[in-house]
């Protein structure tokens, strides 16, 4: 078990020796810890590539998981309420629906959105963006959302109701903070989805100089061929992020993919 | 937040006598839950509704209309009939990235799953390290695919880590330029595939070894189960939900391969490591080639659905079957 998992982590400690080795040192004791630790590598990747240094990659990135994850939790969190408090037929198609928007491929919708996305000129824009990730993750946001919902007593937002509250203030005030565990684990999933993802930004904002980390990453590499104490500094500040929030919300993490993404 | 009982026809607090009628008196109770302007309204789920029906419904359907087209991005589409899909089955790259896709799936789906299921067992048993090394396999899934491949890229380029290693234990002639030979490129990006997802695979199996209640197990203790039965007999047969989910998982994730391969092998070496998402991407994006780009994305996605709902189908009845 020891030895597997020192084989596990053989490539985390390579990137760790890299980033701080100069190029001489790379070559001649690849495995060693760094002779003569410098922070050059990272100055280097944070630098980035042509016009776009990785600080806007970040900006980028940033600003699109932040607000694809709160359209995601509002909208999400909405429809799930309508789907788990009403019981008519109409709820049960929806929520069929929406099961089957988690089951067709997204691959597929590749050309028609690339088309819809030029002719609103949303191409190259943080707002197509946005708004793409808020479609794509709204079958598993909605899933995970009415699921804990359906178990959750309506007693509270009953009584609220009863008292007079509006719909939405019953919502916001009494139903929504309910659901603070499961809207962690929604948060953390989708964010770190959204924040990860290479292939949409690729397509979508390609030549518009408003990349994300992975793009940011890969024209990093490709400018730097085979400099692995570069291109691994890169990977690692592009990783501390989700690194940190690793250590900070590892259980929300682990549950929320084990049990998550099921579907 | 006290609950206090209140009549909604008057809004008045109810009283004693009101809440509490005397047996045999009939009382027209305030229906609860159907009352109409207090069910929650459709309205609200309007813009979820609006976002999964345009992005997983509309775009998906209208890309079959293109798959039939020679759609270049600019001209108008001009309708082709089946042609691209005749394309896909004989070009040799195509067809060379239908079965390294299959051959990902395929090898995702069996060493990834055990990798995961052997680490679960052996990690459900050692308490003491448990979460540590739990953090640790887990800990490849979350970064960014991307950027974990050129790690990947390293230790199979030819200076990289393997050849170190084999060079280091005598066996320089198995020294190989591993990201350069068509045989090796594609098994470069199942082990970064395997090592990157076997996690997730792992905290699938334990949280269903975690349900299974441990008297089940010493019961097969005392009755005398070796270690081996006790396995097969006992704990893979309630498994069969992990299995299910990580079997699915595996699947579809190995068919949707697209980072690993741009960052590891670029395709390359002359397009041998080509995968249908990779495809998909070059030919609609480098060769603006829409309407074949569209008809390689409804095969992955037909390849997906098929084989995805045929596999859980099997699963769920070998569930049925052992529980």
């Amino acid at each position: 078990m020891i030895l597997l998992a020192s084989v596990w982590f053989i490539p985390v400690y390579i990137v760790l020796v890299f980033s701080f080795k100069k190029p001489l040192d790379v070559y001649e004791h690849p495995m060693l810890p760094p002779r003569h630790p410098t922070l050059d590598n990272f100055t280097t990747a944070w630098k980035g590539s042509g016009r776009v240094t990785m600080s806007d990659a970040f900006v980028n990135s940033i600003v699109i998981t932040a607000c694809s994850v709160a359209l995601l939790l509002v909208f999400g969190s909405l429809a799930a309420y309508a789907l788990a408090r009403r019981s008519s037929r109409l709820s049960t198609g929806l929520y069929l629906l929406y099961v089957l928007g988690f089951i067709i491929p997204f691959q597929l919708a590749i050309v028609p959105l690339y088309k819809a996305m030029r002719t609103l000129h949303l191409l190259g824009s943080l707002y197509g963006m946005i708004l793409l990730y808020a479609g794509l993750l709204m079958p598993l946001t909605v899933f995970l959302y009415t699921g804990f919902m359906r178990v959750l007593p309506r007693e509270y937002e009953e009584s609220a109701r009863v008292d007079g509250a509006s719909q939405f203030r019953t919502f916001w005030r009494v139903v929504f903070p309910l659901l603070m565990p499961v809207t962690a684990t929604v948060a953390v999933l989708d964010g770190v989805i959204i924040w990860n993802d290479f292939f949409n930004p690729l397509i979508f904002l390609s030549g518009s100089g408003k990349i994300t980390i992975p793009v940011a990453i890969y024209s990093f590499v490709n400018e730097n061929p085979a400099q692995y104490n570069l291109i691994l500094a890169g990977v690692l500040v592009a990783s501390l992020p989700i690194i940190a929030l690793y250590l900070f919300a590892q259980r929300q993490l682990i549950r929320g993919f084990s049990g998550g993404i099921r579907g | 937040l006290v609950y206090t009982p209140v009549d909604e026809r008057i809004g008045t607090p109810v009283t004693q006598e009101q809440a509490g009628p005397a047996r045999g008196t009939i009382v027209r109770r305030p229906r609860r839950r159907r009352a109409g302007p207090r069910q929650v309204s459709w309205l609200i789920a309007v813009p979820s509704v609006a976002l999964l029906l345009a992005y997983h419904f509309v775009a998906p359907i209208s890309s079959v209309g293109y798959a039939f087209t020679d759609w270049n991005g600019l001209t108008s589409p001009r309708w082709i009939g089946l042609r691209n899909f005749r394309e896909i089955l004989h070009s040799g790259v195509s067809n060379g990235a239908l079965k390294n896709t299959l051959f990902l799936a395929a090898t995702l789906l069996v060493v990834s799953n055990a990798f995961g299921c052997l680490l679960a067992l052996a990690l459900n048993r050692t308490l003491k390290t448990r979460n540590f090394l739990r953090a640790i396999f887990f800990l490849p899934f979350v970064i960014a695919p991307l950027a974990t491949s050129y790690v990947w890229q390293y230790i199979f380029s030819y200076e990289g880590t393997l050849n170190q290693f084999l060079g280091a234990v005598g066996l320089e002639s198995w020294k190989t330029a591993w990201l350069g030979d068509p045989t090796w490129a594609l098994w470069t990006v199942a082990a970064a595939l395997v090592w990157q997802t076997a996690g997730l695979c792992m905290v699938i199996y334990l949280a269903g070894l975690q349900g299974i209640p441990p008297e089940i197990e010493e019961a097969a203790v005392v009755d005398g189960a070796k270690d081996v039965y006790r396995l097969r007999r006992v704990i893979l047969p309630l498994l069969a939900p992990s299995i299910t989910i990580a079997s699915t998982l595996m699947l579809i994730y190995g068919m949707r391969v697209f980072d690993q391969v741009l960052a590891i092998t670029g395709g390359g070496p002359v397009g041998t490591s080509e995968t249908l998402a990779t495809q998909v991407y070059e030919q609609t994006f480098t060769y603006g080639r829409f309407g074949f780009g569209a008809a390689l994305s409804v095969v992955l996605s037909l390849m997906i659905m098929l084989l995805a709902l045929g596999q859980l189908l099997i699963l769920r009845s070998r569930e049925d079957r052992t529980s």
